[in-house]
């Protein structure tokens, strides 16, 4: 019997029905062998109410032929119970986790069945964010410090409990939570896509290029849309100077938490440059309104693209002047090299992806692996890779993606003539209907995915979001084991995870 | 090594505004719109029925930024009737006048809503504790914002807190999640009085996109007097620092 629907991500939307229901001990046979291959991961895995019930649908994607397969089942989980998948494979973790908070289901042998983000519609009322199950350990040595849910800068709420042997972190486990919004729920309180787009650019501020490019991507594939080579270019620039800013800002943070002025206020600088670019081309530093289904409301001019052109230049050659002098600075690699180690293997284990992955040598890149838009037509992206897994290779991804980024932006806009022909943003054209669209965007953080479900009518019925975060978090908690708990800060600041993104 | 770093110091030069008042954006912003009521209200009704959050009323013609997300669509759908000026000095002291009404060619700053002693306590040095309760955080990069080379509102002694215990006000962003509300409140409540409580972003001010929302809980908002209202999708810096400078200055009592 066929597993899997084979679709990629530039296809359009897929008929629900066309998706094979496949028997839940079938598929769990066939994942425990396939996901020890590296090539494959999850994409996303959640449960939709149905009549009389729930079904699941699972999305992996296939990084050696950019294959996305699809999958879905329907079980009599409260008679049986479900096997854990995160038992065999931990990058399972959070959706497990997360069907387990809202619907109670019971996946046997799961090691780590804790609640994820604790969301309004929760099954068990009772557990609430006071009663989160820290792990302990027992000894008199030993003691804990727990951290938040605020903190001491301006950054979101989550709580941290370390437990340590003196300095030393034996384990720190991250409840979070405090962000939950309720944002899947609100995508389908009205069907007004302006709204939707609006949400989609608020699911992480820091993220808005992405998240909305993501939520376009879907109504495109809704809609049959394959919009203009112009629009796919200009959403490249938004997303690789949103890319850009966010790499600037956290090579300042890294900067700012060991003392090291002279970065921190050359990158602040910078990254001012690059948001005032984005508020040059569309009213805003975050590049909110950048992004609209099917169109735009801020096409390119002859010149915002000698303005983007001129000042990335400009970012670019200050920042090289500070990515040199940080890689000779020897008070700099003393705190950074060596230090929050997470090793391939591990990442490949947990699911690690973007960036993060990347500084641990594990290769997680959609513009190379399942390419959208301009990256699948016009770009042959390279991923920067480090290998050594820790503060300073998080550091060297961004340093080398900025400059990456910067080129991108270069090249392509070095050519480029404005037609003034784009589109306005078409928030009416009507959706397939009883169909699933997914889209795969490689955000500065990593991958983001998307997922809609349609009504007969083409109203969207279900819109499940995953921001890269919710596969990193673990990823933190394993870099500061072993570490001084001092070093705590700069390791949150080389991952910078989204609190909101993953509480939604 | 040492020439590496006389080398960034001299390609980046002076980086502060000199004269935060002075600042104008760029065209491309918005801010401060302006409203124009016509006979005709088929444009203005179409863009209240696409505004996402309901900022827009038809008769009479208003827009309420506190719950404006900036989007800039409803000027698209009526040109004639709105449009977004690059005003980004939009603080209240008041929630009420947020709301902009046809042929108002300002923001509303009562400056005799302002507690007098906010001036006396408050006009040399200003230490604020910062809030996120469902915040995108956006809005919190923002408010980081204020203290960088470039704005420098520190030089002004104005800065940001780690303990509720240190500071002199709370800074509340989000929509204020219901999972955040009791480490909101309690935060609120180990500040030592005198102090104030500024609302930063349309998100907070009014709950925004997720105004509705049952995973958020408002109850906050109606239980403590709010000295400022910020709007904005995300509040811009220079909004912050305009609002703050203008609260606590000594205004002159009309007679």
């Amino acid at each position: 019997m066929k597993l899997y629907l084979t679709t990629n991500n530039r296809a359009s939307a897929v008929a629900i029905s066309d998706i094979p229901v496949v028997d839940y001990a079938e598929l769990y046979a066939d994942l425990r062998d396939r996901m020890c291959n590296t090539r494959y991961h999850v994409g996303h895995y959640f449960a939709t109410e149905i009549e009389n019930g729930l079904k699941f649908y699972m999305l992996l994607l296939d990084d050696t032929t950019g294959e996305v397969l699809i999958t879905s089942f329907i079980p009599d989980y409260y008679a049986e119970g479900l096997a854990s998948l995160t038992a065999l494979h931990p990058q399972f973790h959070p959706f497990e986790r997360e069907m387990h908070e809202l619907y109670g289901i019971p996946f046997d042998h799961h090691p780590w069945l804790k609640p994820l983000r604790f969301p309004h519609n929760r099954r068990d009322k009772s557990s609430t964010m006071d009663s989160y199950p820290f792990y302990t350990i027992e000894g008199d040595e030993l003691h804990e410090v727990n951290v938040g849910p605020i903190h001491a800068g301006i950054i979101e709420p989550g709580a941290f409990r370390f437990i340590c042997d003196g300095e030393q972190v034996l384990h720190l486990e991250i409840a979070l939570g405090y962000q939950h919004r309720g944002v899947e729920e609100e995508m389908l309180r009205s069907q007004n896509r302006l709204r939707q787009t609006l949400i989609a650019e608020s699911i992480a501020g820091d993220t808005a290029v992405g998240h909305a490019t993501a939520y376009a991507e879907i109504i495109e594939k809704f809609t049959d849309t394959n919009i203009a080579e112009e629009l796919k270019l200009e959403r490249m620039i938004a997303i690789e100077l949103e890319r850009i800013a966010m790499h600037l800002a956290d090579t300042g943070a890294l900067a700012t938490d060991i003392g090291f002025q002279l970065y921190q206020v050359a990158c602040e600088a910078l990254r001012t440059v690059t948001i005032n670019t984005s508020q040059a081309w569309c009213g805003n530093r975050f590049g909110k309104s950048m992004i609209r289904p099917m169109g735009t409301n801020h096409p390119l001019t002859a010149e915002k693209v000698a303005m983007i052109r001129k000042n990335i230049a400009d970012v670019r050659r200050r920042y090289n002047e500070v990515r040199e002098d940080i890689c000779e600075a020897h008070t700099l690699l003393t705190r950074f090299e060596q230090c929050g180690l997470v090793p391939k293997a591990e990442m490949e284990r947990i699911g690690g992806v973007g960036m993060a992955a990347r500084s641990s040598g594990h290769m997680r890149d959609i513009r190379a692996t399942h390419p959208w838009g301009f990256y699948a037509e016009k770009i042959h992206h390279e991923p920067v890779m480090k290998g050594e897994g820790d503060v300073m290779a998080r550091l060297a991804t961004r340093m080398d993606e900025i400059l990456q980024s910067a080129d991108y932006i270069e090249s392509a806009l070095a050519t480029y003539t404005p037609s003034g022909t784009l589109p306005a943003p078409n928030y009416e054209a009507p959706l397939k209907g009883e169909a699933l669209a997914f889209s795969l965007i490689e955000g500065w953080r990593g991958e983001i995915c998307h997922v809609a479900l349609t009504a007969a009518n083409g109203d969207i019925a279900k819109y499940k979001i995953k921001d890269p975060s919710i596969h990193n978090w673990l990823g933190l908690a394993i870099a500061v084991r072993s570490e001084g708990i001092s070093d705590f800060p700069i390791n949150n600041k080389s991952f910078n995870l989204s609190y909101c993104g993953h509480d939604l | 090594m040492l020439f590496g770093k006389v080398k960034i110091l001299r390609s980046h030069g002076w980086q502060y505004i000199p004269d935060l008042d002075g600042v104008t954006l760029t065209e491309e912003f918005r801010g401060f719109p302006r409203l124009t009521d016509t006979e005709d209200k088929s444009d203005i009704e179409r863009a209240a029925k696409i505004c996402p959050t309901g900022a827009i009323t038809t008769s009479p013609l208003t827009l309420d930024m506190g719950k404006c997300l900036f989007c800039g669509e409803c000027q698209r759908c009526a040109p004639r009737n709105i449009h977004f000026t690059n005003e980004h000095r939009l603080a209240a002291t008041r929630r009420e006048d947020l709301i902009v009404t046809a042929g108002q060619d300002a923001p509303k700053f009562d400056t005799s809503a302002i507690r007098p002693e906010i001036a006396k306590y408050f006009g040399k040095a200003l230490q604020l504790r910062e809030v996120t309760a469902g915040g995108d955080c956006s809005v919190e990069m923002e408010l980081n914002a204020t203290g960088n080379v470039n704005f420098d509102f520190g030089r002004f002694g104005v800065g940001f807190t780690a303990s509720p215990r240190h500071s002199d006000g709370l800074v509340l962003t989000g929509p204020i999640s219901a999972n955040m509300a009791e480490a909101l409140d309690i935060c609120y409540n180990s500040i030592a009085e005198p102090k104030i409580l500024v609302i930063c972003g349309s998100e907070a001010i009014s709950g925004g996109l997720y105004a509705e929302s049952p995973a958020v809980d408002r109850t906050f908002i109606d239980k403590y007097h709010v000295d400022l209202w910020l709007p904005g999708a995300p509040t811009h810096p220079l909004c912050f620092i305009d609002g703050i400078t203008r609260l606590r200055t000594k205004h002159k009592t009309k007679k």
